[in-house]
């Protein structure tokens, strides 16, 4: 029996190199041991984007891509095909799913460093990814062709529109019509079930094959390869398999528990991940009465509210996207991890958190003034996040420190004494301490050794 | 199963972030759907054929599917649920012509296989709840839920008529007259507790309708939760094992 | 890295029973996917019986259909054309019927519940085309021996009157019939049989 399994093997590896890609990548790829809670998110993503292609080419054969019968086909998945609510509940779920699994696995890449150099492509291609699982969730948002879908999709794309001279030509283009209609539902269907999951499937095979050339980041920060035995493996390592092959699969799952939770108790999780106005078809006429996108969309979607000029607005989104893009080079501080950073470094992150957060709940709530310009100050953190970032990287002169206190809340106050108008000059001033209050923080504070120095890295792994 | 059940109960009640009716939701008027109450499901489907279906379909649900669900053989299906000569496998669409429906209500009564997911079950509770006398609307009636409603008071006759009390009430820019509550002028049919509940059994029979698939995914879904819990104790086991080499 | 600490036995069991747990439940996921390749509440709606009103047919009329998606035919012989069936039976594959190809009610030379009406699924037993219904006798076509019956122009197929297959033909089974049965004189119910027929 042994003997025959070895054969196969032999047979194939004379063929094609098996046994090289299982040792590069599992049995011989040395991970660092003290991978902790936050390095499940990679292979969970892996394992939703499997769930999605699944359950997705399932729905794709009781679907109909056509603006008469697509809402139609939604229920009669959920009604009349044979276990077609699960199919669907899963890839509805899943979708909001992929979203958690990734904020969680980029915010890791950020606590601990892991887009520093020699990682800055991993971190490059991760974005790309990011950006087209953007693209296939909110083109595969608009197939149920709910009113909600319909309202969201013309919404986005009208920010197209924005683009100037040639803008409005851009966005008909993408339509395929003057409106969102049954030609763009039809484009958004070709491109969601074939172009983008594969461009997916390649940014994830590229994503992988970088991190496994320059070998995996760890809670500490430090490089694993600095420090081998005789044989040439490192001293802080563990092959992959079966150490992370085993504990990947326990992470699964107790995934898999909490997306079953949801699949078969909460489909809707009280309408955040199926909203109530996308149980009524799309109507050309009936805009509900006021559109969200879905909640990974809602951080960005502040930001793109937070300027009342459609055109700076949707520059404004566009810039904190972009801007995660260049973090490699933005923050040039020697140390990745953030236990080994400074104590403002740690209030930084923290913000950040808490601005990511709160970002996503004005996003989704209509614009009072009071949330309207609590939104601004928040996209204002948000940047103010990368602006700190780029300050920590190397300890700075004071002059440095006032040229950056002077410049940034310059251009903020500028910008409120523009905006300003009468009647409300309270609420802009005190949304105006936000900012100050937390520039000030980060400027002087760096000059107070508690506050801003990092500490010493250790040589190897602490655990 | 008991408290799965009561989860999903508590979702339903909870509405969602997004609420796009008009008019806004009356904190006195509270309903608690019982999915597993199938004489009450039952009720409410012989309500929604005898007093709604003459307008709105359901054009989503087929007859036999709600047999199925609720424990009706066929043969009642026939007899109690299709007054208009279908087969028990069509779905329960209605043959109100577009004209006809906006001659007589100015729109097309909604299709309403859908609206206790698109609304929610309060907002039906409430609406069927708060009729009450209005002479100048066209059907005399006019509704709290939901102002200037352009359906009639189909459940009159059951119901009786309520008349509103209004007070004037200073919001800041003049005062508006704003209704407090309602009282039963005229009594109907039914007392109103045997009202109530047939507007329990309404809701509840089109939270059901909205999504068939609810009465078995809870059940369903608990045996997959245990799965994953033994399974989850091997891998977890497993996991510990390996890893001692390493701590 | 193992030292001699591990418990080979414990390991090995441990990775058997979570493949095995875990494979078991890999199994049973896949089934949601399977059933929903199944006929839908739609598919089989449209594979309900139908009823059809023969009141007004011809003698050697034929008439077309469809049921769950299949051609039926019901075709009202002459009582000549029933009197020849029996006359066949030498030159043909299954006389008596005996492949299970119809309900037992049809078990008979002339393969109906009543042998003034025969009702077939229009779909040749070879490769699934439609044949084509020639009462005529002795055709140019077909040739001095054809009686009348069914014949498929893909591959030559030539089944009688009552769609009992030839010897020397592609095709190797009778005509199917379907289930049905009469609700009144002059209709017919295709889909359901006869209230007397055993389940």
């Amino acid at each position: 029996m042994k003997s025959l399994f070895e054969g196969l093997i032999g047979w194939i590896d004379a063929r094609f190199p098996l046994m090289q890609l299982w040792n590069d990548h599992l049995a011989k790829y040395y991970a660092p041991k003290n991978f902790n809670f936050w390095y499940f998110f990679g292979s969970l993503a892996l394992l939703v984007l499997v769930i999605q292609i699944i359950t997705g080419i399932f729905l794709t054969m009781h679907y109909k891509p056509d603006a008469e019968l697509a809402f139609a086909s939604l229920e009669y998945i959920r009604r009349d095909v044979p276990l077609g609510w699960l199919i669907q509940y899963m890839h509805s779920t899943g979708a909001s799913f992929f979203f958690i699994v990734v904020y969680l696995h980029m915010f890791r890449g950020i606590m601990y460093g892991s887009f520093k150099a020699p990682r800055e492509l991993i971190w490059l291609l991760g974005m790309f990814l990011y950006m087209t699982l953007m693209a296939e969730a909110f083109m595969g948002y608009l197939l149920p062709w709910g009113n909600m879908s319909y309202w969201g999709a013309q919404v986005i794309v009208n920010l197209f529109s924005t683009i100037p001279w040639v803008g409005p030509d851009i966005a008909i283009w993408l339509r395929g019509d003057f409106a969102i209609s049954d030609a763009t539902l039809t484009r958004f269907f070709a491109l969601h079930v074939s172009a983008i999951p594969l461009a997916l499937l390649a940014l994830v095979a590229l994503h992988i094959m970088a991190l496994h050339e320059v070998g995996s980041n760890n809670p500490d920060g430090i490089e694993i390869k600095e420090h081998k035995d005789a044989d040439g493996k490192p001293l802080d390592g563990v092959p992959f398999h079966p150490y992370y092959t085993v504990k990947d699969i326990w992470g699964s799952v107790a995934f898999l528990f909490l997306f079953a939770l949801v699949v078969f108790f909460a489909p809707e999780m009280g309408g955040y991940f199926l909203e109530p106005d996308n149980f009524t078809p799309a109507n050309p006429l009936l805009t509900p009465e006021h559109i969200v996108p879905v909640w990974y969309f809602t951080p960005f979607y502040s930001v793109l509210r937070a300027i009342p000029d459609p055109q700076f607005g949707a520059l404004a989104m566009l810039l904190s996207i972009l801007v995660l893009f260049f973090l490699p080079w933005i923050d040039r501080n020697p140390v990745r991890s953030v236990r080994y950073r400074s104590l403002l470094y740690k209030i930084n992150l923290g913000v950040f958190v808490v601005t990511f957060a709160a970002l996503g709940y004005l996003g989704f709530n209509p614009p009072t003034p009071l949330y309207s310009e609590l939104a601004l100050r928040f996209s204002e953190w948000y940047f103010l996040f990368f602006i700190a970032l780029w300050f920590f990287s190397r300890p700075r002169r004071n002059m440095e420190r006032l040229l950056t206190l002077v410049v940034v809340l310059g251009l903020i106050s500028l910008y409120d004494v523009v905006r300003v108008e009468p009647g409300h000059g309270m609420l802009v001033f005190l949304g105006w301490l936000m900012p100050a209050v937390f520039v000030a923080v980060m400027v002087f504070g760096s000059g107070i050794e508690k506050l801003g120095r990092d500490l010493p890295v250790p040589d190897r792994l602490t655990e | 199963m008991k408290r799965a059940l009561f989860l999903s109960v508590l979702c339903l009640g909870s509405a969602g972030p997004a609420f796009a009716a008009v008019g806004a939701e009356l904190p006195g008027y509270q309903v608690v759907v019982d999915l597993t109450n199938r004489a009450s499901l039952q009720r409410g489907a012989k309500y929604f054929v005898n007093y709604c279906m003459g307008c709105h379909s359901l054009q989503y649900s087929r007859y036999s599917r709600i047999g199925e669900d609720l424990g009706l053989d066929m043969q009642m299906v026939a007899d109690n649920l299709i007054f208009n000569g279908r087969r028990v496998s069509e779905r329960m669409e209605i043959s109100m012509s577009q004209d006809d429906a906006e001659r007589w209500f100015g729109a097309k009564p909604p299709d309403l296989s859908m609206l206790a997911r698109q609304k929610g079950a309060t907002y039906i509770y409430q609406y069927l709840m708060t009729f009450y006398i209005d002479e100048d609307r066209p059907w005399g009636v006019n509704n709290w839920r939901f102002p200037f409603t352009t359906m009639p008071h189909v459940l009159w006759r059951e119901q009786g008529l309520q008349r509103a009390e209004w007070e004037e009430v200073d919001n800041g820019n003049g005062s508006k007259p704003v209704i407090t509550g309602l009282t039963l002028e005229t009594p109907g049919l039914k007392t109103p507790e045997e009202y109530e509940q047939l507007v329990v059994d309404l809701t509840s029979f089109l939270v059901y309708v909205s999504e068939p698939a609810r009465l078995t995914r809870e059940s369903v879904g608990t045996w997959v939760l245990l799965f994953l819990l033994i399974l989850g104790g091997f891998a977890y086991f497993l996991k510990r094992e390996y890893w001692k080499d390493v701590h | 890295m193992p030292d001699d600490t591990v418990d080979v036995g414990r390991r090995r069991f441990l990775t058997g029973s979570t493949a095995l747990v875990g494979g078991t439940g890999a199994a049973v996921a896949m089934w949601p996917f399977i059933a929903s390749m199944a006929p839908s509440a739609r598919a089989r709606t449209a594979g309900a019986p139908i009823e059809v009103d023969i009141g007004q047919m011809e003698w050697g009329q034929k008439i077309d259909l469809i049921w769950r998606k299949q051609p039926i035919w019901i075709i009202r012989r002459t009582p000549e054309m029933v009197a020849a069936l029996e006359a066949e039976a030498g030159y043909l594959r299954d006389p008596h019927s005996e492949q299970d190809q119809q309900p037992e009610f049809a078990r008979n030379s002339h393969r109906s519940l009543n042998p003034e009406f025969l009702v077939l699924v229009g779909i040749c037993t070879h490769l699934g085309c439609n044949p084509t219904y020639r009462p005529d006798a002795a055709p140019e076509d077909l040739g001095p021996e054809w009686q009348g019956g069914f014949f498929c122009a893909c591959h030559g197929s030539r089944f009688d009157l009552s769609g009992r297959v030839y010897d020397h033909v592609p095709a190797n089974a009778n005509l199917r019939v379907p289930p049905y049965r009469f609700v009144s004189d002059t209709r017919i119910l295709i889909g359901e049989m006869p209230e007397d027929a055993p389940a």
